[in-house]
């Protein structure tokens, strides 16, 4: 099977390297397989191999994904794979990105837990049917991968906007009956550069390995801001 | 108690949500008004299209004036604070162009709109 692969940094071109065929293979298993046996000088990024850490994205034949998970015979209908870093952030070398911006934008956007009790407080008590709570549910098992931020436009139109994973946190929090964030976190998230930028053509949902939906958290984001708007908090 | 620091937005930020909020509420005003007007218009031809027809059911209306009052003030908000989102976004034109540019068009969009309404309810309808 021919690979191409990524090499060098923002300047740099695809190299192909001829790697083999195996049934059951994904796509780190080839770029690993690359790094090993063909380019011990290839740089990329991994860590668990089973879809929890969220080290291991690239861009596989044009589409963001995480490679640890993504089977070969998922992706390479036509016998080839091109391997590329992720997109919308800084390439440092071969399939690496600089992720800093990426998690910069979740401190930005008010994204650590901010709470008001101590060890002698009793525990809250929040029932797993609670609305808020379901709501915090359906976005909470991010892994941080940076799929969807490289997979969305507004990024690529607005360097500044927040993206979809640090409003997707901020949604978690904003339903965290426990989080004292209030409506100072919903200014972090709120502007052009927020929850307001998002045009939701849904490429976040579309490429989430987790099948989250950070589409639908900013929606529930603009309705916080709305309601804040109209009732003088913003 | 916050524990985020809360020191109010900037007057620019502030005015960015309540453009967006604007544009928000207008679209659901023109959900709404463009749905009769859609359902009015296809209600009407049924028995062909003329100047006369539409003169007779609209011409002196007020409450015809009134809801297309509305839909030219929907329209005149909307559209000039979205084609702004585009062009911030899309075109290399300064901020305060940008503004200016949709302010120019605003007046255009409620000029020609409620030249509109208002002729037509200083004919004598139906």
């Amino acid at each position: 099977m021919k690979v191409s692969i990524w090499r060098g940094g923002k300047a740099g071109r695809f190299v192909t390297y001829e790697v083999p065929r195996l049934e059951n293979q994904t796509v780190l298993d080839v770029v690993t397989y690359v790094q090993r046996k063909l380019a011990p000088s290839l740089s990329y990024r991994f860590s668990c191999r089973v879809g929890m850490c969220g080290s291991c994205a690239m861009t596989v034949n044009g589409k963001p994904r995480w490679t640890c998970r993504t089977h070969v015979s998922k992706v390479a209908g036509g016998g080839t794979l091109e391997i590329a870093p992720l997109g919308n952030l800084a390439v440092i070398k071969d399939l690496s990105v600089d992720m800093r911006v990426f998690f910069d934008k979740w401190s930005k956007a008010g994204g650590a837990f901010k709470g008001d009790k101590t060890r002698d407080d009793d525990f809250a008590r929040i029932k797993p049917a609670d609305k808020r709570r379901r709501n915090a549910n359906a976005g909470i098992e991010c892994i941080g991968c940076g799929v969807c931020y490289a997979g969305c436009d507004v990024v690529r139109w607005k360097p500044d906007y927040l993206g979809p994973a640090a409003l997707n946190r901020a949604w978690t929090l904003v339903n965290d009956a426990r989080d004292t964030g209030g409506p100072a976190r919903l200014q972090l998230i709120a502007g052009e550069n927020g929850c307001l930028g998002c045009h939701s053509q849904q490429s976040c949902q579309e490429h989430c390995p987790k099948h989250l939906s950070p589409t639908a958290s900013i929606a529930g984001l603009k309705r916080a801001v709305s309601v804040a708007t109209l009732k003088g908090r913003l | 108690m916050s524990s985020i620091s809360n020191p109010g937005l900037a007057y620019a930020e502030r005015t960015e949500n309540r453009l967006w909020l604007v544009q928000r509420m207008s679209a659901i005003v023109l959900a709404v008004a463009v749905c009769v007007h859609l359902a009015t218009v296809i209600v009407a031809v049924q028995g062909g299209l003329s100047a006369a027809e539409i003169v007779s059911r609209v011409g002196g209306s007020l409450g015809w004036a009134l809801f297309y009052g509305v839909f030219v003030v929907a329209v005149g908000l909307h559209a000039p604070i979205g084609l702004r989102t585009i062009l911030r976004e899309m075109t290399p034109l300064s901020p305060g162009a940008t503004n200016g540019l949709m302010v120019a068009f605003a007046v255009v969009l409620l000029g020609f709109g409620f030249r509109v309404v208002f002729a037509f309810y200083g004919m004598a309808g139906g």
